[in-house]
């Protein structure tokens, strides 16, 4: 009997316990409708294994404990029971079936995408993100690549690691609160996948395929994610950062974002110095270049050529920003004319061609990119 | 009576037999694939060029369908490629034409193929396109843009719950898949 | 009487096994090929292992500190593929070896050329496989999955040399079912009808069905990677207008199965121990029968339930969803004989039932985060997390692995003759499960925290489980040193075992010598009821 009390006592210790770490442990409940609904079943599901457990897992233990030939114990010769198979083949079916049904109206909800209010293209690349906002009438009002911004010294660990560490970017995709936001995910390049915990969606990103997927956010506030599909090299170093704001707030940011569009497009036809090629480019380098080609350019060759004292970044100076803009075909080498603009070009080319030691001689100024590129 | 050798024999055979069927299965796989997606529109593609009979079919007033376009370069395809408009609004049984503008910017002669891919899955297999630049490899000089007419009908019987479909279209560069030869073999537009 | 004594002895100087090294290279025997594929099994297993240290290594703490991303994706990558395809299947394969023959009264098995053949290609492919970490541009790094175009378009040089290495396991697994379902179909004992198999023989023959059945579609998706890579293909290739999404299809109509492929002897195994030790025959034998078909049936149109987040069709999802619960149920009922078995029998826990016990309970908690992963809403937020690896693992290490050394340690005596030292093998059972709880529990719930799969690094609030898992690891991982003890010691000076080596044991293996002779069963037994089930 003693033991019984003990059990018991055991039992409330470890309910107790396990509600107080649970939430450390659990999925997030999360901050929109379908990822309460998705945590709901989530925790229906758990309590239902949980029980069927209790139930197995004690006769079994019951019996290894009563039914010891140690003990004393002789066998009971019974090998069948139609009763008992039919009872535990139909009992779990029931609790399936009755599990199935919301689970089946969850996901029926999820596949609803109409009736948004905004649209936003988010486009996976090795290894970030590209976010494209379109206005009505799906015109590209303006987009931006969304980098993670840990400091190499952190991963390498010179330094000490951030709070969010590994799950920051450069800029984060913006989104109004309580709206209705439409998402369509594609790949420049191979399989990645979108996923905010916090707001219970996920969606591959495969090249030439769209999908769509949606989401209301309850609460603002800042929600991080990660790439969850192995794309290469820095699968685990492109996160997700959703910035999700009061709407009045959005509303402003994004008017004050399509006026900085035009101002940004103005800027192609300045020229800069080369003190702010050098600080520019050195950002650009850092964001898009270094992980590959390394912060002092040596980079991982065969794989990843060096820069330093090379004939790209000390020969003609158009056939390094050609080579910039389109990348080389069946390397790892991109086509970053279509991630940087003219002016963050000129500052990387100008930037590799007078760092490292190098010392082309020469100035790359955004208007000599957009003649190369022909285009912006 | 058989002997257990000559029973071998049978199984080993007619396990052959299913190992080979199992392959030949694998292979059939594929244009199964492609034709249960053309049918069902499951995969998000369109299908081929669709016979337009304006006789048999009349515009859907009582619906208004915005179908939005979304134009991407993939894997290093610098291209500039856009449509003329972001979104068109369309009745179902409607015949729509639309325009997308495309432009070799590199200095060698490209040929650049479209893929198309539609979302809701649902809408795909009513999404009928009658002329379309994805169904050809689209040849280009250097420094040449041209302007590429798509024309489309949404089905009327589109499904009620749908009001919003969006059609990419993902351009690729495969210059170097289809070979010199061919490249000289394709005229110019 | 000279003559009878002359033929005998003619016998046994005939029929003995060849010397030295030319044995086992031209061995027919299945005795010799079980043992080869057993040995070969535990070879990559340790080297799988090395492998799964070095992930976790570098898993210990937040940042890079052994291995750059690069090489991390290609110790995932091997590591699946080397455990999946020559640990837990090789040493599926070498049990059928040694014990189909012997539990249906067989002289051998159907094709012993062919099952030479079988095996010798193994390590030829496993060579080439492993070779290709040291090549330019390194090993595959894809996944074991291997998914278009990262596995295409954008793979190293030496992913031609996987492919091939993939089609010569795959021609290697196929001759061996063909050689089993054979073996089992024609060759039983007379008496011994289908119903009055031994379980270990229906499941694998269910297995081999099914590894005719997939094989193929996995030789298929691999042979369409090599010609979109070389012949300018364009299966999975979207500019081309091929889809990516196809491989996926294609490779889980294979890949689902592969995982049954890989249970379904265990729960033979587990099928046999769990009476030996219970001292009570099978509860429900048909219904097991019928629970494995179903399985295997219902393992075809399952596949999807890996995609549900690739952007299929509501329909597609729905239907996914609702097979894949459906299988939990046959799974369900053996679980429930099991125990049912153990009720009310007359327990011992030599080290074969404790790891049949442990399988039961730990596979069951795998079967449990499988249930709740066919969920589709709720994997929207599962999938691609460390809670899918955390159920795979339980699934497939306190599951599929600890069968397998239920099976060595159960079968030790009549392979070898000898017994093992059973402390030491209980030793090995203890650490092996205190480490494979440690190593693979957190990892729900660093799944459920949000970390993704594959990934060499990872953020802050992961930090805790990780560095749990890893102590973990290193404590299974070196247990296993204890295993290769215990297997080494008893076969060189393991005390001589009976032919009944567990009195609880039954089956037609029993009732010869322990060791096994070369051969045995040269006349068919007489299969008494006594020794059989039904």
């Amino acid at each position: 009997m003693k033991y019984k009390t003990g059990l018991v006592a055991g039992l409330v210790g470890v309910l107790a316990a396990t509600r107080a770490i649970a939430d450390e442990l659990n999925m997030p409940r999360g901050v929109t409708g379908i990822s309460a609904s998705i945590y709901d079943l989530h925790m229906v599901i758990f309590w239902i294994c949980v029980g069927i457990g209790v139930v197995v897992f004690g006769v079994m233990f019951w019996s290894i404990v009563r039914h010891r030939r140690a003990a004393g114990h002789e066998a009971v010769q019974f090998h069948e029971s139609t009763q008992l198979e039919l009872a535990w083949t139909i009992i779990p079916t029931i609790i399936l079936v009755v599990m199935a049904i919301p689970a089946t109206q969850t996901l029926i909800a999820m596949y609803d995408t109409g009736g948004e209010d905004l649209t936003v293209e988010i486009r996976g690349y090795q290894w970030k993100w590209q976010y494209k906002y379109l206005d009505d009438d799906y015109n590209n009002t303006f987009s931006f690549f969304s980098n993670m911004s840990t400091p190499r010294d952190e991963i390498e660990n010179r330094s000490v690691k951030g709070e969010h560490y590994l799950l920051e970017v450069d800029n984060p995709l913006r989104i109004p609160a309580r709206r209705k936001v439409r998402f369509l995910v594609t790949s420049e390049d191979v399989i990645h996948a979108w996923w905010v915990p916090d707001f219970g969606i996920k969606r591959d990103a495969v090249p030439g395929m769209l999908n769509e997927m949606w989401t209301i956010v309850d609460e603002p506030g800042v929600y991080r994610g990660q790439c969850t599909e192995l794309c290469g090299k820095d699968h685990g170093f492109m996160p997700v950062v959703v910035e999700v704001m009061e709407p009045t707030e959005y509303d402003a940011w994004y008017a004050a974002r399509v006026a900085d569009e035009a101002v940004r497009r103005e800027a192609l036809s300045l020229s800069f110095t080369h003190e702010e090629l050098m600080a520019r480019g050195e950002e650009v380098y850092t964001t898009f270049c270094a992980s590959c080609h390394q912060a002092n350019g040596a980079g991982v060759p065969p794989v990843f050529p060096s820069l330093v004292g090379t004939p790209v970044a000390t020969g003609p100076r158009d056939e390094h920003i050609r080579l910039v803009l389109d990348g080389v075909a069946g390397t790892s080498m991109q086509a970053f004319g279509k991630q940087l603009d003219a002016a963050q070009v000129a500052a990387v080319v100008h930037y590799e061609r007078h760092a490292f030691g190098n010392n082309a001689g020469d100035i790359t100024q955004p208007a000599d990119v957009i003649e190369l590129a022909g285009q912006e | 009576m058989k002997t257990q050798n000559q029973d071998i024999r049978r199984t080993v055979k007619q396990l052959s037999l299913i190992v080979l069927g199992m392959c030949g299965f694998v292979v059939a796989l594929v244009p199964l694939y492609d034709l249960f997606c053309d049918i069902t529109g499951l995969n998000g593609k369109t299908g081929g060029p669709y016979i337009y009979d304006p006789a048999s079919t009349s515009p859907d007033t009582s619906r208004l369908i915005k179908v939005s376009f979304i134009t991407n370069t993939n894997a290093g395809m610098t291209w500039e490629f856009r449509p003329e408009k972001g979104a068109v609004r369309v009745h179902p049984g409607e015949l729509k034409e639309v325009n997308f503008y495309v432009r070799n910017t590199s200095e060698k002669v490209m040929v650049g193929q479209a893929i198309p891919s539609l979302v809701p899955v649902a809408a795909a297999e009513y999404f009928h396109k009658t002329e379309c630049f994805c169904f050809n490899q689209q040849v280009l000089q250097p420094g040449e843009e041209m302007l590429m007419p798509m024309r489309f009908i949404v089905g009327r019987e589109l499904p009620a719950n749908v009001q919003s479909i969006s059609l990419s279209y993902a351009l690729f560069d495969i210059t170097d898949a289809i070979g010199d030869v061919a490249l000289a073999n394709t005229s110019l537009r | 009487m000279s003559e009878v004594i002359h033929a005998d002895h003619h016998d046994d100087v005939h029929h003995g096994p060849a010397k030295g090294m030319a044995r086992w290279l031209f061995t027919t025997n299945h005795k010799d090929i079980g043992t080869l594929y057993l040995w070969f099994s535990f070879a990559m297993f340790l080297v799988g292992g090395v492998m799964a240290l070095i992930i976790r290594t570098e898993l210990f703490q937040p940042g890079l500190q052994f291995v750059q991303p690069e090489f991390f994706n290609q110790m995932t990558t091997n590591h699946g593929l080397v455990m999946v395809f020559g640990a837990i299947m090789p040493a599926m394969v070498g049990l059928a070896n040694w014990l189909i023959p012997m539990q249906v009264g067989a002289p051998d098995m159907a094709l012993p050329r062919m099952n030479n053949l079988s095996f010798w290609i193994l390590p030829f492919a496993f060579g080439i496989m492993i070779s290709t970490l040291f090549m330019d541009g390194g090993g595959p790094n894809f996944g074991w999955t291997f998914y278009a175009p990262l596995s295409t378009t954008y793979a190293p040089d030496s992913v031609t040399f996987f492919i091939f290495a993939v089609h010569m396991m795959g021609a290697s697994s196929i001759m061996g079912s063909i050689n089993i379902i054979a073996t089992i179909l024609n060759m039983r004992a007379p008496g011994m009808t289908l119903m009055k198999m031994p379980m270990f023989v229906w499941t694998w023959l269910i297995t081999a069905y099914l590894l005719l059945a997939v094989m193929p579609v996995l030789a298929g998706a691999v042979t369409m990677m090599l010609f979109d890579i070389h012949f300018d293909t364009s299966f999975f290739n979207a500019a081309g207008g091929g889809d990516p999404v196809m491989f996926q299809h294609i490779f889980w109509f294979f890949g689902h199965p592969e995982v049954y492929i890989m249970i379904l002897p265990a729960f033979g195994v587990v099928s046999h121990v769990i009476p030996a030790f219970a001292r009570k025959s099978l509860f429900g034998y048909d219904s097991m029968v019928y629970a494995v078909a179903s399985i295997a049936f219902l393992s075809f149109i399952v596949w999807a339930h890996h995609m549900f987040t690739v952007g299929m069709p509501l329909a597609g999802q729905l239907f996914f969803m609702y097979s894949t619960m459906l299988i939990a149920i046959p799974t369900g009922v053996k679980v429930f004989n099991w125990t049912a078995t153990m009720w009310k029998g007359s327990m011992s826990f030599e080290t074969p039932m404790l790891f049949a016990i442990a399988f039961v309970v730990l596979f069951t908690i795998g079967g449990f985060s499988g249930l709740m992963l066919a969920i589709a809403p709720a994997d929207y937020q599962y999938h691609d997390t460390y809670f899918v690896v955390a159920h795979f693992h339980y699934v497939l290490v306190p599951g599929a692995l600890f069968s397998i050394f239920s099976a060595v340690y159960f079968w030790f005596p009549k392979w070898t003759g000898r017994m093992y030292n059973e402390g030491m093998a209980k030793a090995h059972f203890w650490l092996s499960f205190i480490g494979v709880n440690i190593t693979f529990f957190p990892q729900h719930f660093s799944g459920l925290a949000g970390m993704p799969r594959r990934i060499p690094d990872y953020a802050l609030q992961f930090a805790d489980f990780n560095m749990l898992s890893s102590i973990g690891a290193f404590i299974f991982g070196f247990s296993q040193l204890v295993f290769l003890y215990v297997l080494i010691h008893g076969i060189r000076s393991g005390v001589p075992a009976m032919a009944r080596s567990w009195d609880g044991a039954k089956g037609l293996e029993w009732t010869l010598a322990s060791p096994a002779p070369y051969h045995s069963f040269t006349q068919p037994p007489r299969v008494s009821n006594a020794e059989v089930h039904g």
